[in-house]
């Protein structure tokens, strides 16, 4: 049973929400929606579930016309970034009312809730209001009221960004172990998120989407090594891809005074306005480095970064220790060059140390 | 500073309720005396500065040809008027509201915050200049002098004030609320009826007192549309006039015409104060 899109778009307002945008989704597999904020991930996924009606295009899902179909008779399943539980029910109704909907046997139900709940690591938890929960425990409610469904299309949007550090990577792990547990065998799995090392852990098939417009879609490792442009580049990796705008010549790659010998996948690009990507954990603290300017040092967790300055090139290095830096202190830095990719001038990649394109 | 704070705010705290609760206790002392003791001089404490008697509160319920003032017709009338159009309100008003607050509506110029202010406005204008307009639709109608014209005049009164409340209230609710009820297989209207109403009791109660309020404390409409047939209970009071009626039945009756407004406060008090009205949506 597949999921086909055609050409949808939504433009409610003078910005498109979606544009044109196809895809094909087979049963069994997990697709990730990779975008920043406001690209079109949630309007996509409402159109699914059929809460949106697209301007244009056409979904049609196992072969019918998933338009004409109603929200209520779609039999899809969606957890909101927001935990979204029904207040007034307590744990163990919320996860059943679906299943009271539609006029199931009390004693499977009680059976099929009692199994959610065992899945989401809530056992004991059933007679408990939705206030008294965490965050965490909560979003577990509303993952449970989706699985207990059995619902062939499970759309999860954003379900981790509004919980903390710690709850997200364990709920993140868990999430995995559902997927790959047979969850996934008849379910089409769409999640979506802006977080480049998500998608890469979940390691599906991810489709990234901007501004309404899907830019790439492929496998998370083709995605993360071969993007197809500077804007793929700049969302599947956090923090951002450094650009930096440098000529090659005589096998240099030159930028602001600085002269790195081009690997062999950059040095035959010799074209005008070229651009150099270099991931920020690609480049390293070295006493016999080139000089840059600190403009700020950030301690996240147990990593440092750096934003530096070498006249109008502006980068971000991340290093995996805890350092201090002060402003405008000078530092060293070398570049693993050989791990560089190279765009042309309109954004299209024009060489990945992968493979892609190689010019 | 702390202890002095603590001063100034059980000050304070007395000093209002003695603002508040004096003139009750006034009608109340007032409503047990006699001819005597109302004239004797400032007195408040019974058995000791006077004679209690239940003279003041008898007389409400004889009738006029026995020298009462029977206010149990105007009474109920008022009770059955303020109920029925308060409910009705609250149905019509809870449903438009639901409908302004999740569906967009256009019709020319004419969106959704317009119909709103349209309900509001009707509130707005100044009741006399209501009023004539109310007294020719009803007496075309033959409704004048009839508790069924009263309640149709009550409802264009007080829905306005439903929608009002109920609009404000719909939009803290989220609509993801609706949203996942509709995905997990409620038509719309199921999802309204099992998922957002059971959710939006605190509003509710708090629309309903406000009608209620109001409903029960309006002496101008009911005084211009009613004649002889139909009495509410305000139009009585006030034709409780001092000079034929005494002070102390006039007490009674204040005290008596009050009491279900302090009911409902108490009752709506009890419930918000127990934490219902945040409810669950965060």
């Amino acid at each position: 049973m597949d999921l086909v899109a055609n050409n949808l778009s939504y433009k409610p307002d003078d910005q498109y929400h979606l544009n044109e945008v196809s895809f094909n989704f087979k049963e069994g597999n997990l697709y990730t929606i990779l975008g920043r904020t406001l690209s079109g991930k949630t309007t996509l996924l409402k159109t699914i579930a059929g809460l949106l009606t697209p301007d244009s295009g056409e979904i049609e899902f196992d072969g019918k016309n998933f338009l004409k179909i109603p929200v209520w008779e779609r039999n899809v399943a969606m957890v909101y970034q927001q935990f979204i539980n029904y207040p007034h029910l307590n744990v163990f109704e919320n996860i059943a009312f679906p299943l009271k909907q539609r006029k199931i046997d009390q004693s499977i139900i009680n059976k099929k809730v009692m199994d959610a709940l065992k899945s989401v690591g809530l056992l004991g938890y059933e007679n408990r209001k939705i206030q008294e929960l965490s965050g965490g425990q909560q979003q577990r409610v509303s993952l449970a009221r989706s699985l207990v469904k059995n619902a062939k299309i499970l759309l999860l949007d954003e379900p981790l960004v509004n919980l903390d550090y710690k709850l997200r990577e364990q709920l993140r792990d868990e999430f995995k172990n559902l997927f790959s547990k047979g969850l996934a065998d008849e379910t089409i799995l769409i999640y979506s998120t802006t977080d480049p090392r998500e998608t890469m852990e979940l390691n599906g098939e991810v489709i990234v989407l901007d501004e309404g417009k899907v830019l790439q879609v492929g496998p998370a490792k083709e995605i993360f090594e071969n993007p197809n442009s500077l804007k793929v580049a700049e969302i599947s990796n956090d923090p951002p891809m450094n650009i930096i705008e440098a000529k090659i010549s005589d096998n240099q790659i030159r930028f602001e005074g600085i002269d790195v010998e081009a690997p062999a996948h950059l040095s035959k690009l010799t074209e005008e306005g070229l651009k150099i990507g270099l991931r920020s954990s690609d480049i390293e603290l070295n006493e016999n480095g080139h000089e840059f300017e600190v403009e700020l040092a950030e301690i996240s967790g147990s990593e440092t970064l750096l934003h530096l300055k070498r006249g109008d090139t502006k980068i971000i290095v991340s290093i995996e220790e805890v350092l201090n830096f002060k402003i405008h202190d000078k530092i060293k830095i070398n570049f693993k060059i050989d791990r560089a990719y190279a765009f042309h001038a309109d954004g299209k990649l024009a060489s990945s140390p992968f493979g892609g394109l190689n010019g | 500073m702390n202890k002095l704070y603590i001063f100034l705010k059980y000050f304070f705290i007395v000093v209002w309720t003695v603002f508040v609760v004096a003139p009750f206790l006034w009608a109340l002392t007032t409503s047990f005396k006699d001819f005597q003791s109302v004239n004797g001089g400032v007195t408040y404490i019974p058995w000791v500065d006077f004679e209690p008697n239940l003279e003041g509160w008898k007389v409400l319920i004889k009738s006029p040809a026995k020298g009462g003032v029977d206010i149990i017709e105007p009474y109920f009338n008022s009770l059955f008027v303020t109920c029925t159009a308060s409910l009705i309100s609250i149905i019509l008003g809870t449903l438009s509201a639901y409908a302004l607050s999740r569906y967009t509506f256009k019709a020319g110029f004419v969106k959704n915050n317009d119909i709103t202010f349209f309900f509001i406005s009707q509130r707005i204008m100044p009741p006399i200049v209501l009023s004539i307009p109310f007294f020719l639709f009803l007496s075309s109608i033959n409704l004048l002098d009839s508790l069924t014209g009263l309640i149709v005049v009550y409802i264009v009164l007080l829905m306005p004030i439903a929608v009002w409340i109920m609009v404000d209230f719909f939009n803290k609710v989220p609509r993801e609320i609706d949203e996942t009820a509709l995905i997990d297989g409620c038509n719309p209207y199921q999802a309204f009826i099992k998922v957002v109403l059971p959710n939006s009791i605190p509003g509710l109660i708090v629309a309903g007192m406000f009608c209620i309020i109001f409903g029960w404390i309006d002496f101008f409409f009911a005084f211009i549309l009613t004649f002889t047939e139909v009495q509410l209970l305000p139009v009585k009071i006030v034709a409780l006039n001092s000079s034929v009626t005494p002070w102390w039945s006039l007490s009674a009756s204040a005290l008596v015409s009050v009491a279900p407004l302090i009911i409902v406060a108490f009752i709506v008090e009890r419930y918000l104060s127990k934490g219902n009205l945040s409810g669950a949506i965060k």
